[in-house]
């Protein structure tokens, strides 16, 4: 049972797992309520772009893919901006795969990668460089004090943002900040989860307590629980299984997910036949 | 129905003034050469078809709408100066229902503004569930918005806009969507707490309903096209203006009563057909 927790690579991807869970968890509840899950899975598809460009460039790969996609954040917004032709998703759907190609054409092209770039598209244990747990640490206490020091705030923006900047919330302000801290929480879970699964880790834990709640409060608790949860049950199978490790993530996430579906369907119907008020 | 006494406004300033403003969004005015002046301690109903730009007078007066010409004066400062807290009640319809948030959550959104400190203090909740309490909702505290009726929501909403102690609460079609016996409701606890000194502004399309109950009615069709008390504003020709439709205004017993007027090649139709008596009204 405790054999993996012998090896320094597990214990880190480990630590990891636990500290994106927590990150990806909370940081989700805002996703899935502002209805940005799209954008968040455009972007993460992006980054791997600015990663290996950064790479090839031998330039910091955190700051590379970070501001790779914040560029194509201001890319998305200007195109719809200018041609009102073009909606949203579909501008995201553009930029966000260009961004996602290019990478791929570059790494196809180039096989002498160091830096293992299947882990950042797949996820993988093995991924995770010891620098990688400083990154994750930093970024999660950084969203953990910005969700605590605005949450009033950012409730208000997230639930009713024309009447919060009524009421003197500085709305403009806590959009960008949000920006910010889902691209670095797409940019520090990228190794572990990899690309082409971190909307799953990012939507499933809210969506999953979403389903058990009805409250702001209880919902982010909860939402941050079950994201720990998956992450670290998913780590510790996929030793077991040898199955990558952001794809045993979400297949956890989803086992709650359905569990968490049948559960409030069965109370709804227990409620009603008790002549309980469920809600 | 309550009717607040007249207040006397000698030589204070008003609460909110309007001078000439024209305001709009993305570069397209949605009312022009606006001037309206409110007192503290009015109770104003802003009446106007859908699309009158109701709401967008609201929204000037809370800044959020470009002021292209004219002025905004609140407590004769400029918006930007703005320091008086308002009330704000949406229109039920622009809420998002599913949003998991209880009751006591969304009031205490109401003191959210500055908040550093993620959890509300034991005054906070207090001052909540006293709003509640005086809404009669108090019990709901812990249920989710969407498990309420129509007259509970509408509450809900107020509480969070009274929360902060305003002295101005605006309100936006606070009487649409909701059955008879709540918009009285409704209507109700506006004059009780207009009694208790506060300014309240709300916009509606509802004339017999709602504007006839109210001390003084703004008619508004992209600008204002008169102002006053009921008894003053609803002739035909004001409201024929304001609608762009015919009324016929029946005054009975000190009650005023309008009517939309069938168009007038319906109406000769049914005078062809000698069932209409067309002197009757």
């Amino acid at each position: 049972m405790l054999e993996p927790f012998e090896y320094g690579f597990f214990v880190r991807g480990f630590i990891v797992a636990g500290l994106v869970g927590i990150l990806c968890g909370l940081v989700g509840v805002y996703v899935v309520l502002r209805r940005m899950s799209y954008i968040g899975h455009g972007l993460s598809h992006a980054m791997i772009g600015g990663a290996v460009v950064s790479y090839v460039m031998a330039f910091n790969f955190y700051a590379g893919a970070s501001i790779w996609g914040f560029l194509s954040a201001l890319l998305i917004n200007t195109i719809v901006r200018h041609r009102r032709a073009i909606g949203t998703d579909a501008a995201i759907g553009v930029i966000t795969t260009a961004g996602f190609a290019l990478g791929v054409a570059i790494i196809s092209r180039y096989r002498t990668f160091t830096r293992n770039f299947e882990a950042a598209l797949l996820g993988n244990l093995m991924g995770v460089a010891p620098q990688d747990v400083w990154a994750v640490t930093a970024m999660t206490l950084t969203a953990l004090a910005i969700i605590i020091l605005t949450y009033r705030r950012m409730l208000f923006l997230t639930f009713d943002p024309e009447v919060a900047a009524y009421y003197g919330v500085p709305t403009a302000w806590l959009d960008s900040l949000f920006a910010l801290l889902l691209a670095g929480t797409l940019v520090v879970s990228m190794q572990l989860i990899g690309v082409t699964m971190l909307v799953g880790a990012l939507v499933i834990p809210a969506v999953t307590a979403r389903l058990l709640t009805d409250s702001f409060g209880r919902l982010l608790v909860l939402s941050g629980a079950i994201g720990t949860f998956n992450g670290l049950c998913g780590t510790y199978l996929s030793y077991f299984l040898d199955v990558s490790s952001g794809a045993n993530v979400v297949l956890v996430g989803t086992v709650l997910f359905v569990l968490a579906y049948l559960w409030s369907g069965l109370r709804g119907r227990l409620g009603r036949l008790w002549g309980i008020e469920a809600h | 129905m309550l009717h607040p006494q007249p207040h006397p406004f000698v030589d204070e300033q008003p609460l909110i003034e309007l001078r000439g403003a024209t305001c709009g969004y993305g570069g397209h005015p949605a009312v022009e050469d606006v001037s309206l002046k409110i007192w503290p301690g009015e109770f104003v109903g802003i009446l106007g078809p859908s699309g009158a730009g109701k709401t967008t007078v609201l929204r000037a007066i809370l800044g959020g709408v470009k002021v292209y010409r004219g002025q905004v004066l609140i407590e004769g400062k400029p918006l930007g100066q703005r320091r008086m807290p308002i009330g704000y009640v949406p229109q039920l319809e622009t809420v998002d229902w599913n949003f998991p948030i209880t009751v006591e959550e969304v009031v205490l959104l109401g003191l959210a503004s500055n908040k550093a400190w993620p959890w509300a203090t034991r005054r906070e909740r207090q001052r909540v569930y006293e709003m509640l309490e005086r809404l009669g909702i108090a019990h709901l505290a812990q249920r989710h918005i969407r498990a309420l009726s129509g007259g509970q929501q509408q509450r809900v909403f107020l509480a969070r806009a009274l929360v902060a102690n305003p002295r101005l609460i605006l309100l936006d079609e606070p009487t649409s969507g909701v059955d008879i016996k709540t918009r009285d409701d409704i209507l109700h606890l506006l004059h009780q707490l207009n009694h208790q000194g506060a300014t309240i502004m709300l916009t509606t399309h509802e004339i017999n309903a709602v504007a006839a109950h109210l001390p003084r009615v703004v008619c508004i069709n992209r600008t204002v096209i008169a102002d006053g008390p009921p008894a003053q504003v609803f002739t035909p020709e004001i409201l024929g203006r304001t609608y762009g439709a015919r009324m016929v205004v029946i005054h009975h017993g000190g009650l005023v009563l309008v009517a939309e007027r069938p168009h007038a090649g319906y109406e000769e139709h049914l005078v062809l057909q000698g069932e209409y008596d067309a002197g009757a009204v």
